[in-house]
């Protein structure tokens, strides 16, 4: 097993990130550092991850663990390396989510929650995300898929599994200008 | 009529960024409040706008500032409300991506007037894009002298970060957003304290969303009392309408508040009609959580007056009638929507983000799921919908946040304006065609 | 000092005391139940909302009554505060509906349990519940799991009243165990197992409203009402040795703090919460260990030791006739 231990990078990040904060306010910066962790160690929070944040911001484990079972963004479980979230919620479910659901579990045969074979995607249907006006949508790492139908969403999936990367909510070179 | 004032700069290239911002009018506000104007006289002009928070509550904003707590020596803040989730709303996430330093601007005159050298913008994880386009005009405004020590020569220093958070709708509720901030679980908190006395690290605190942050903009640049005369009664000014569903147009529109809800649905202008000739069933006029009404109630009142897009006009007729502005999102529905399954999409919803500290709510919106799905299997008896009556009662005003209510509302109002549906359903399973509804369950992730 | 008034009793009690705490002082009918607060925990209390009171009167100075029914451990008086509990009736209603909530999703596996006959849930569903259940899906489930050598954890009967929680925080050096994921699927627990070891964590048991946390030293040797409970003392270097000796003949089968009225445990002559510690109560089970100071005193309000076994119908009607169960697609699949 890979030893758990950030990048230099990253830990140089995640010690200005707990600085941020009031003295003695650091654990402020459990969140973001959990996001940090999460994309740099495969996708998900695995019991020795929790344990090495905690170490690193000098909390106890199990207040990582309180905090990273209680956002639905944290996976406790490992994930393919693109996880497909599709909204599942009002507007989006109007204007045709399931069949966009549907039709991903058929063409990856894997059933929402679960992670295809080749380990390249797993699939979840999530809550609103604030895309309603652009419905039906979903979301890969930290990009919008909007407007879609089925064609669209086939697109994508064959470019994923072309380009073959881990997609994570962190990795975003540059603000995407308008 | 019909001047904007927040997205009034939406169309021009280029506006994300710092130069093309400043070029167009943008931080004046920072300069006439730090230079021109006391604390006080800002919190003044606010008050005299009769601004009302955009969050969903309404409450008016220069009251809020007025309540928060200043006792010597102990740091105040203020943080921004940016995790909307509210299903059916989207407008702060336009507003952010599209205008970042319109928020920023709003951040430092804001927190100016409330003597906060310390702000947080509060944003859902999942807007992780929305939030580096944050930083980064941040960035820019700190090296542009708009944030940091002593702020355009004067004595005053602010210092602005973006927190990310992690997927929870609850932490948008204020106090849960605060836990959120320290690094806690998103679990709300039971007041008293409020947050004005005692919020983000027991300090005095202030939250307000993005959009009531962006208004204060305008507000300090043309005086509260120009902001009043636009709108109506105490529905001052104009409101992001986040409008979605059904129509053939949907999208982010900045009212006047006042606007008929007629001309709102049909006019080219706005939603432009209902999509592919359908005739038009209902609308959720201010996010999930508020009630649903039927086309002709939101239409006109009970009284048979036009409705208004107004906080006031909403409610007209309390909620045996009436709804709420809420957060503006606008959900419309066609005449093929079913309202039973649409209403087991909400309270599904709000099963999977109740954050399960108090027992009605923990309890009560899982029990109600269970109820409208064994509707939809062809399972229900009458006596089901009495039931689904009887627990939203048992939830409102019983919790400890207003997530029970929001769970509470959407049942009460569908059963109220839709019940014969429900018993259609009960009556004659074979009419609940295609049924798709297959998420039983909820994906909360367990260890 | 503030004077409030509950039920029509009138109380003057020190500014910053809550609803709840006055009402104790008044005590009788006029106290409302309490699951999830505990008087010797900090910040516990808001959470099982069956404490909720009416509030007919805020205050002296701005009498509007309050919108909603407030949880009365969380809420101070205010000067010429009314108060309703036991004489509103959509109270008691609304308390109903919280309880019915609360023993949806628990397994009313009494006759097993060894919590029964000083449980509080059991106490409250018969005082303030009804008589059968509406709910008619499967309930939730966890697996049991040993927190420890001296403790089990039986989650499905947890009440989520975080006091457990609050012990570890603020009388133990040092939490492992917290509340995980969220919502209803939210659960008591390490994550990773670990033993909860630590010199006071046996109070958890003592806090615990329900059988989610009991004494595996005394697991399944006897029902509570089979054994008398006897005060006694001993010279102990980590508390104040000061606890109820559950005995059967010579036999002890048990050990716990010695508790109040209200099932919190009693405070020792220097107005210190007694909280005892482990050696105590898991390892001292031999009367020669002991001083006995003579039969406790407890309250015997619970609802077997009282012999109530006739059921009162509750004062206001249910909405509802039983209805019948049918298995939905639901049901089946959680059977799977
Ligand atoms: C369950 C719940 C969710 C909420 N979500 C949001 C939200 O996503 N964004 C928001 O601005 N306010 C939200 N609110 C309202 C906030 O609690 C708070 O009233 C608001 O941020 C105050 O800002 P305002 O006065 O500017 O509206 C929510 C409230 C509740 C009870
Ligand atoms: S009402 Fe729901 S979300 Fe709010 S505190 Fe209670 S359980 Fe949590
Ligand atoms: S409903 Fe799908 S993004 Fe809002
Ligand atoms: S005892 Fe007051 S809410 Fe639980």
């Amino acid at each position: 097993m890979k030893d758990i231990r950030f990048s230099e990078e990253s830990m140089a990040l995640v010690q200005r990130m707990m600085k941020r904060y009031p003295e003695g306010k650091h654990k402020s910066a459990l969140i973001p550092i959990l996001h940090i962790a999460q994309a740099e160690f495969d996708g998900w929070l695995s019991p020795e991850v929790m344990n090495y944040v905690a170490s690193v911001m000098n909390i106890q484990s199990i207040e990582v663990y309180e905090v990273a079972s209680f956002y639905s963004m944290f996976n406790l479980k490992p994930v393919g390396k693109c996880l497909i979230e599709v909204c599942r919620t009002s507007s989006c479910w109007l204007l045709g989510a399931e069949d966009v659901i549907r039709h991903l579990e058929k063409k990856l045969n894997i059933k929402v929650g679960e992670t295809s074979s080749d380990g390249m995607f797993t699939l979840k249907s999530v809550e609103c995300l604030g895309s309603c006006g652009t419905a039906p949508m979903l979301q890969v790492g930290a990009d919008y898929y909007e407007n879609l139908n089925l064609e669209k969403v086939d697109a994508l999936v064959s470019r994923l599994k072309s380009e073959g990367k881990r997609k994570t909510y962190t990795d975003l070179p540059e603000p995407r200008t308008l | 009529m019909g001047k904007k004032l927040l997205l009034k700069d939406d169309h021009i290239a280029g506006i994300q960024s710092y130069d093309v911002y400043r070029k167009n009018g943008g931080y004046a506000s920072v300069e006439k409040a730090v230079k021109t104007m006391t604390t006080e006289a800002v919190v003044e002009e606010v008050k005299k706008s009769g601004l009302r928070g955009r969050g969903g509550a309404g409450f008016p904003t220069g009251m809020k500032w007025s309540f928060l707590a200043k006792p010597p020596g102990i740091a105040r803040y203020l943080v921004c409300n940016a995790d909307e989730s509210e299903p059916g709303t989207f407008k702060d996430r336009y507003l952010m991506e599209r205008i970042p330093h319109l928020l920023i601007e709003g951040m430092i005159t804001s927190s100016y007037a409330l003597g906060a050298n310390t702000s947080y913008i509060y944003i859902r994880g999942e807007y992780y894009y929305v939030a580096r386009i944050l930083e980064k005009a941040i960035d820019e405004a700190y090296a542009n002298g708009w944030l940091g020590k002593n702020i355009l020569g004067s004595e005053y220093s602010l210092d602005l970060y973006v927190q990310i958070g992690a997927g929870a709708y609850i932490c948008g509720e204020e106090t849960a957003l605060l836990e959120s901030l320290e690094g806690k679980r998103g679990n709300p908190r039971i007041k008293p304290p409020f947050p004005a006395v005692a919020g983000l690290y027991g300090c005095p605190t202030v939250v307000n969303n993005v959009e009531t942050i962006a208004a204060v903009v305008p507000i300090v640049n043309d005086g509260g009392d120009e902001y009043a005369k636009i709108g109506i009664g105490k529905s001052t000014g104009t409101k992001l309408i986040s409008a979605s569903g059904h129509i053939n147009k949907p999208g982010v529109y900045e009212i006047d508040l006042g606007v008929p809800v007629e001309e709102f649905i049909f006019s080219d202008k706005y939603c432009g009609g209902i999509r592919g000739g359908k005739k038009f069933k209902a609308v959720v006029a201010g996010g999930s959580s508020v009630p649903i009404l039927p086309a002709d109630l939101i239409l006109k009142t009970a009284k048979g007056e036009p409705r208004l897009m107004s906080y006031e006009s909403l409610a007209d007729g309390g909620f045996a009638t009436g709804t709420m502005l809420g957060s503006g999102g606008f959900i419309v529905m066609d005449e093929d929507t079913s309202i039973v399954k649409n209403l087991w999409n909400f309270t599904r919803f709000y099963h999977h983000e109740s954050c399960g500290q108090c027992s009605p709510c923990r309890e009560g919106t899982g029990w109600m799921e269970k109820i409208l799905h064994r509707i939809l299997d062809g399972h229900g008896t009458m006596s089901d919908i009495d039931l689904l009556w009887d627990i939203q009662g048992k939830i409102e005003g019983k919790t400890i946040c207003p997530l029970g209510d929001a769970a509470a509302w959407p049942v009460a109002a569908a059963i109220r304006h839709f019940r014969s549906e429900f018993e259609e359903y009960i009556k004659n399973p074979k009419s609940i065609k295609d049924v798709k509804h297959y998420y039983r369950l909820n994906n909360l992730q367990s260890a | 000092m503030a004077k409030v008034t509950i039920d029509g009793h009138m109380i003057e009690v020190p500014d910053g005391t809550t609803i709840l705490q006055a009402a104790r002082m008044i005590g009788g009918d006029v106290v409302p139940p309490a699951m999830c607060y505990y008087s010797k925990l900090k910040t516990s209390g808001g959470y099982c909302r069956t404490c909720l009171v009416k509030v007919t009167k805020g205050s002296e100075k701005d009498p509007r009554p309050m919108p909603k029914p407030v949880a009365s451990c969380r809420t101070p008086v205010m000067d010429g505060m009314e108060v309703q509990n036991k004489t509103a009736p959509d109270l008691l209603e609304a308390r109903a509906g919280v309880v019915e909530f609360l023993l949806i999703n628990h397994p009313l596996d009494c006759p097993i349990c060894d919590q029964a006959g000083e449980c509080s849930l059991q106490d409250l569903a018969y005082e303030h519940g009804l008589s059968r259940t509406r709910y008619e899906f499967s309930r939730r489930t966890f697996q049991k799991i040993d927190i420890g050598e001296k403790i089990k954890l039986h989650m499905t009967r947890c009440i989520l009243c975080y006091r457990c929680v609050k012990v570890a925080e603020q009388i133990t050096d040092g939490r492992v165990h917290g509340v995980l994921n969220r919502g209803d699927v939210s659960e008591i627990s390490t994550y990773i197992s670990q033993a909860v070891d630590n010199d006071f964590s046996g109070n958890m048991i003592d806090v615990c409203p329900v059988g989610a946390l009991t004494d595996r030293t005394f697991r399944f040797k006897s029902r509570v009402w089979n054994v008398n409970p006897v005060d006694a003392h001993r010279d102990c270097p980590t508390c104040s040795g000061r606890v109820m000796l559950w005995m059967k003949g010579a036999e002890v089968f048990r050990v716990t703090a010695r508790k109040d009225e209200y099932a919190e445990v009693l405070d020792t002559p220097d107005g210190k919460p007694g909280w005892i510690c482990n050696t105590c109560r898991f390892d001292k089970k031999e009367t020669k260990d002991w001083i006995v100071d003579g039969p406790s005193k407890i309250d015997r309000h619970s609802v077997i030791s009282q012999n109530h076994y006739v059921l009162q119908e509750p004062a206001h009607k249910p909405l509802l006739n039983a209805v019948q169960a049918v298995p939905t697609s639901w049901q089946l699949e959680n059977k799977k």
